[in-house]
């Protein structure tokens, strides 16, 4: 799994714990616990994964097979200010891969992965519905519409100082 | 007097709560707080030109509005009574501007069932959804008509699953009645997976209480107490104002024990998706709800026979159910007179791409294609010619122009080699590849296939291969043949859904465009100029004058030549990023 080798704090595994206990310990509730863990702890490390499926009482494995099924799920901490690109239909065929080769040739890094100062992590996404902004960047929260790929810099540049 | 304010996420990006604060600041100001409602609703429709404002009554349009503009709004309309004439829509066609919405061509064809409410009321408060006649539905047949008689309503009606698959609604409701246990489930699939489709978002965010209307009823008929949402987690305020609605209903007692006094029980809780396409298939949606791998599962049995927990489970859209109470209110004749012989009623589709009024749209089953792309839709962006049309996302197919007069309906779609789907539309221009396009599709499928079966897993992946390997120039004329195949192969032997339907992009692009596919594979040339490998920027010598514009401003340094004598780019460094195009003043790069 993941190549860092991290050592929870015990305040960190009783949060773990109050989260499994808040859905009753209950194994179908797993991708709710999930949810509310990866949103306490930015990601989900093999470390965290073993301590839900301990609480749940279900293997470590069947922990790890539904984090890495679904998309939302992330064993890599994002950086500080993600980036998603949209890259579902509307986009596409708007030029949104253009753009996220803008992003990827500006941060140097490969979609999934975060710049080296943590600062940034460059993902894709499949559609936030506001196909009508086409091409869509979304940086944390905020919602960018009609972006193109010389806007890129420009919209970096936002978060230079922070 | 009101001003409604589209509260949709795409408007919501544009800024469209400040707009909605400075109205309010400015009405207080004026001492008119009273006396005009600020009211943020949900989606227009219309979000090629938001942010929208919408006065009422007198039905005055405002397109892309700024926080800025409120000032004027409040000042020259509300207080003086005289449009913004420059903030009205203006009508391309006739370059005039249009006052009232009804007289735009986006909205002259539209009839709007499921999206009744939408963009009309607040979908953060039940009195007014109460108002345009919200749980009359709910109340009318908890109290004068048995399960049987509501369900009969609904199998005469016509109506039809939205969410793809055409089943009809009241028989899967009949079959889930009688199959009996002491437990059963309504689930509402919001798991709006199709990439470029927000048609269940819109109505979750404009219309919440519609959904939760329909699920009661839903609920009454099968003989189940418990409603559950499965809804992505990326529409958080979908989410927000979902769970805004159940609690609202809850007070009201319209939700929970005894409702409207008949000893009906019913409530709802939400569970979160967490961005797996193939849980939109329904057996996966279920074990996604059980906190499993969101892996399908063969049929029989079916949900309605053994579903979530092993009960029965009737899984129903979000579109399908928003049309649940209209058809209880208006009657089951009123909805079958609308649409085609066999597709009844309405249905909403997402225009997106290069269209030029992109939006979500609500359009009797029927209407032709030409209709909505170039009339509602307002044609093709920058004066384009028209090439394809996208229906059902990536289980569907591109449809060209000869299919422009076919009426829309779920057979006539399919007989066309594309389906329904959820309602996405996504439109093409002549700069589309169509084995790009079907390359994008593929890598979509092949991202998103669960696993579980090999034609899907393996077959589509290696579709995927064979056309990456046309794209690149590498093809050849047996490709095209195997694609046909492996085509035909997973769609006979695919467990579910996503892999029975993921080669239509590949079929219908191969039967429509088929001399694209030969350009790539024997002339090694890409019409369209989209595939990277097969182009080649050329300077033109004559044009050119050599201010170094181009050598300037190429990232990997390409472009040689000395100052005012004509530069070269040596196309074996040349990425092809066509930085060089974008900036030439001269017009003397070209692709060939």
């Amino acid at each position: 799994m993941s190549h860092i080798k991290l050592e929870l704090k015990p305040e960190q595994v009783a949060k773990i714990k109050e989260i499994c206990k808040s859905f009753n310990n209950d194994p179908g509730e797993l991708i709710n616990v999930l949810h509310k863990t990866q949103e306490t702890f930015g990601y989900l490390p093999a470390e965290v994964q073993e301590v839900v499926a301990a609480e749940l009482n279900i293997s470590v494995a069947k922990v790890y097979g539904v984090v890495t099924f679904y998309s939302f799920f992330t064993m890599i901490p994002k950086g500080k200010h993600p980036i998603s690109i949209c890259t579902g239909t509307a986009c596409y065929v708007r030029g949104a891969e253009k753009v996220l080769d803008e992003f990827k040739r500006i941060l140097d890094v490969k979609v999934g992965e975060t710049t080296p100062d943590g600062k940034f992590s460059l993902n894709c996404l499949r559609c936030v519905g506001a196909c009508g902004l086409a091409p869509v960047v979304l940086i944390g929260e905020k919602v960018y519409g009609r972006v193109s790929p010389d806007g890129v810099k420009d919209i970096l540049k936002e978060y230079e100082e922070q | 007097m009101h001003l409604l304010i589209c509260g949709g996420t795409g408007c919501k990006a544009s800024a469209s709560d400040a707009i909605a604060e400075k109205l309010k600041t400015e009405l207080e100001g004026n001492n008119l707080q009273n006396e005009v409602q600020v009211i943020m609703t949900g989606c227009f429709g219309f979000c090629e030109k938001g942010p929208i404002v919408k006065v009422l009554p007198d039905n005055t349009f405002y397109t892309q509005v700024k926080p800025e503009d409120a000032s004027e709004i409040v000042k020259e309309h509300v207080i003086k009574g005289r449009k913004v004439e420059r903030l009205l829509y203006v009508d391309p066609a006739k370059k005039a501007t249009i006052e009232d919405s009804k007289h735009m061509g986006f909205y002259r064809k539209q009839m709007r069932i499921a999206l009744r409410n939408c963009g009309f009321i607040n979908p953060e408060n039940i009195d007014e959804y109460i108002a345009r006649e919200g749980y009359q539905a709910l109340g009318k047949v908890l109290t004068e008509y048995t399960p049987q008689q509501t369900i009969d309503i609904i199998k005469k009606s016509g109506l039809r699953g939205r969410g793809g698959g055409g089943f009809p609604t009241g028989l899967k409701w009949e079959i889930a009645s009688k199959n009996a246990a002491d437990q059963k489930y309504v689930v509402c699939n919001a798991d709006e997976g199709d990439p470029g489709a927000f048609m269940d978002r819109s109505i979750l965010e404009g219309d919440p209480h519609s959904v939760i209307e329909a699920m009661a009823i839903c609920g009454y008929c099968i003989g189940a107490n418990k409603g559950l949402v499965y809804i992505r987690a990326e529409y958080p305020l979908a989410i927000k104002r979902l769970k805004i609605a159940i609690d609202q209903a809850r007070e009201y007692g319209l939700l929970g024990n005894d409702i409207f006094g008949t000893g009906f029980n019913f409530d709802i809780e939400l569970r979160y998706g967490a961005g797996a396409f193939v849980c939109g298939e329904e057996t996966a949606l279920i074990h996604s709800m059980e906190g499993l791998r969101g892996e399908p599962s063969n049929k029989p049995p079916f949900p309605a026979q053994s579903g979530y927990m092993g009960k029965p489970t009737n899984v129903n859209n979000v579109e399908t159910f928003a049309n649940v109470p209209a058809i209880i209110l208006k009657g089951a004749d009123w909805y079958s007179s609308i649409g085609t012989e066999k597709s009844k009623g309405t249905k909403v589709f997402a225009l997106a791409g290069k269209i030029n009024n992109v939006g979500l749209i609500e359009v009797p089953m029927g209407i032709t294609l030409r209709e909505v792309i170039f009339e509602i839709g307002g044609g093709i962006k920058n004066g384009k010619k028209f090439k394809a049309v996208q229906t059902g996302g990536p289980s569907g197919g591109c449809l060209t122009e000869k299919h422009l007069d076919t009426p829309i309906d779920f057979d006539n779609l399919i007989a066309a080699g594309s389906m329904m789907g959820s309602g996405g539309m996504i439109v093409m221009d002549e700069d589309d590849c169509m084995v790009s396009v079907a390359k994008f599709y593929l890598d979509f499928t092949v991202e998103e296939s669960c696993g579980k079966c090999s034609p899907c897993r393996i077959g589509n992946k290696r579709l995927y291969e064979l056309l990456e390997r046309i794209t690149k120039g590498d093809g050849t004329m047996e490709d095209l043949e195997r694609l046909r195949n492996l085509s035909t192969v997973i769609k006979d032997t695919s467990l579910c859904g996503l892999g029975q339907t993921s080669p239509n992009p590949v079929l219908s692009t191969l039967d429509n465009f088929y001399h694209e596919y030969v350009a790539h594979v024997v002339d090694k040339k890409c019409p369209s100029g989209q595939c990277k490998s097969l182009m080649q920027y050329v300077i033109d010598p004559e044009a050119c004058v050599g201010c170094t514009a181009c050598a300037r401003n190429c990232p990997v340094n390409a472009i040689s030549g000395e100052r005012k004598k004509p530069h070269e780019i040596n196309p074996a460094i040349c990425i092809k990023c066509g930085a060089c195009i974008e900036k030439c003043k001269f017009d003397a790069i070209s692709i060939k």
